[in-house]
Formats: C-alpha cells, sequence, structure tokens
C-alpha cells in the first residue's frame, strides 16, 4: 500500500512497489491527463510535477514517491502560470493532434514558474526532452514567449 | 630465402617499435603501475560519459551525445527545469531502459578527464584544486562507497561495465593510495 499525495489530496493505492507513477495516475485515480507516449523518458507525453520539478511519470515508480507533492495536468490550471499557459494555449491553438501537450504545458509552466523571460535557447533547454511528432514547437516557443512578454 | 625472412623481421621490428611509440606518443600507459588499472577503468565509458569537459553528458559505448540535447546546466545536474532526475531515478528501471543512481549527474568540469593522458588524468584526479578538495583517503571512499560510481558495475541491460570487477577496482585504488598516490 503507498500513499501518495497528488493535486494537493492523499490517496492510498494497493499496487506492488515499481508500478510507475503514470500507471497509478491513469488507472487507479484515473487521471488520464499524462499520456504513455514511449514508456522510456524519451518522450515526455508522461510528465507531471514532483516537488514542482518536471518528471518522467513512466519511469518513476510508486515506490519513489514518497510525501513529494504531484502536480498533473488536470490541476495546473489552479496555479496561477498554469493556468496562463493553458489560455495562452488555445488562444495560439498549440496543439495539433495534442497527444504530446499534457507534457509540454507542464514542462512550460515550470520553466515559466523558474524563469519569467526566457530565451529562445532557455526554452530548447528546458523542452529538448517533450517531443512533438506534429512539429508544433514554433507555436510553443511563440506561446511561451507571449506569456512572458505580457503577463509575467 | 634469407632476405625475405630479414625483411619479415624487420618489418616486424618496425611495426612492433611503431605501434609502442604510439602507445607511448598517447601515453596510454601511466608511468607507475600503481595507477593503470585505476586510468583502465577511469576512462571507461561509465565513468568517463560524465566526466566530460563539455556542456553535456555522453551516452553509450561510443559516447555520442546524450540524446534531447541533454545540457550540463550550472549545477552539473541539468538545466533548471530538466534536470537529470527528470529521468534518471535513484535505480536502474525495472526494464534497465533508463539507468538509474542516486544524485545522478556530471562530474563538475575541472573533473572533466576527456583528453587526458593517464599521467595529466593521474594529477587532476589529485589536485584538490579541481578534485573537490579530496584527500588521497577521500577519493578511496569516493572511488570505493559512492553509490553513482558503484553503478558502473551495476549498469544494467546490455551496459559494459569497467575493465577490473568492482572488488578489484577498490584493491587497485587502495594500493595506489597506500603508494602515496603515484602517478
Amino acid at each position: 500500500m503507498f500513499t501518495i499525495r497528488v493535486n494537493g489530496i492523499a490517496h492510498t493505492v494497493d499496487v506492488s512497489e515499481d508500478k510507475p507513477l503514470l500507471w497509478v495516475l491513469r488507472e487507479n485515480l484515473k487521471l488520464t491527463g499524462s499520456k504513455y507516449g514511449c514508456g522510456q523518458a524519451l518522450c515526455g507525453a508522461c510528465t507531471v510535477h514532483i516537488d514542482g520539478q518536471p518528471t518522467r511519470s513512466c519511469v518513476m515508480p510508486i515506490s519513489a514517491v514518497g510525501d513529494k507533492q504531484v502536480r498533473t495536468i488536470e490541476d495546473i490550471g489552479n496555479e496561477h502560470i498554469g493556468g496562463l499557459v493553458q489560455a495562452t494555449w488555445q488562444e495560439l491553438n498549440v496543439p495539433q493532434c495534442g497527444y504530446c501537450q499534457s507534457g509540454q504545458i507542464m514542462a512550460a509552466t515550470a520553466l515559466l514558474k523558474d524563469n519569467s523571460s526566457p530565451s529562445d535557447q532557455d526554452i530548447d533547454k528546458a523542452l529538448s526532452g517533450n517531443i512533438c511528432r506534429c512539429g508544433t514547437y514554433p507555436r510553443i516557443r511563440k506561446a511561451i514567449h507571449k506569456i512572458a512578454t505580457e503577463q509575467l | 630465402m634469407t632476405t625475405t625472412i630479414t625483411r619479415t623481421a624487420r618489418l616486424m621490428v618496425t611495426l612492433t617499435f611503431v605501434g609502442f611509440s604510439s602507445l607511448l606518443a598517447h601515453n596510454a600507459f601511466a608511468q607507475s603501475p600503481l595507477f593503470q588499472p585505476l586510468y583502465e577503468v577511469l576512462t571507461h565509458p561509465r565513468c568517463m560519459n560524465c566526466h566530460t569537459i563539455t556542456d553535456f553528458p555522453r551516452q553509450g559505448d561510443e559516447r555520442r551525445r546524450h540524446a534531447q540535447l541533454v545540457v550540463r546546466g550550472t549545477d552539473n545536474h541539468g538545466a533548471p527545469t530538466l534536470q537529470c532526475s527528470a529521468c534518471h531515478q535513484d535505480e536502474n528501471v525495472a526494464d534497465d531502459a533508463v539507468p538509474g543512481a542516486p544524485h545522478w549527474g556530471l562530474a563538475p568540469l575541472s573533473m572533466g578527464w576527456e583528453g587526458l593522458n593517464a599521467s595529466q588524468l593521474c594529477q587532476a584526479l589529485k589536485d584538490s584544486s579541481k578534485n573537490g578538495n579530496r584527500s588521497l583517503a577521500d577519493l578511496l571512499k569516493h572511488m570505493s562507497e559512492d553509490s553513482l560510481v558503484l553503478w558502473a558495475w551495476t549498469p544494467g541491460g546490455n551496459r559494459s561495465t569497467p575493465p577490473l570487477s568492482q572488488p578489484a577496482f577498490v584493491e587497485a585504488v587502495q594500493a595506489w593510495v597506500n603508494a602515496g598516490g603515484p602517478c
């Protein structure tokens, strides 16, 4: 049995210790906003925040979560910057197929919380692990700059 | 017949000499035989891939640049919001696809060993201005107990391990330290 704090709420789940956090979120807690892409921390679709740091939930065993705070795409809009990111994503129609976008939003939110005026290089460094097969990178970059220049 | 044999012999001597000179030129051999086994371990990709002199880590035995253009970052643990720990847990993942160990990260630039010959690496290793102010005893502790160092012998999957076993390596480091760290 493991008790983890997700989006401010404690959940107790009866799962094996090596079950990846992603599958606890999706199967046990029915939080399906975080996506399964590669299962090997190569694509970033499963990105959640662990104590504020973007983390690949597909390779994080439940046993490694402990007391750390997990935040997912379902709750990120309740944060000021997370809300701005989601609104701007909508305004600029950033997603195409959308599969990677919850991970992109989690990464972009963490970046803007850490750096209120990121350069193109800062964006590349922070989001290089979030892959988009539709190639929405120019819009992602544009949206991050728009938030930084107009709202932060 | 005799001429042919003589020519072959000359060629062999020449090739041997050239080969040996080449090794000497690259200083693949430490002057102290006590450092040689350490050099062979420390220059293995499992160690060297994160003891780089670059702004990024490497991966694989071919030592290619780390996928996803991962960067060193100011604290040697990646970009501020794309830390090594975003993917690398405290242990290898269940299927070994992603390696992991505690405090996964790059060694500081001052501890970058790429391009150093055996003698230079030995000096750099002992230089307290470069090695995190470690004494020989501290180096022994680091190389025999640090969980990230130990990971090199349990890297998971088909990743190769250093040329000496971990106990043999500790023995070699101990012998080198006991002798005062000769280079």
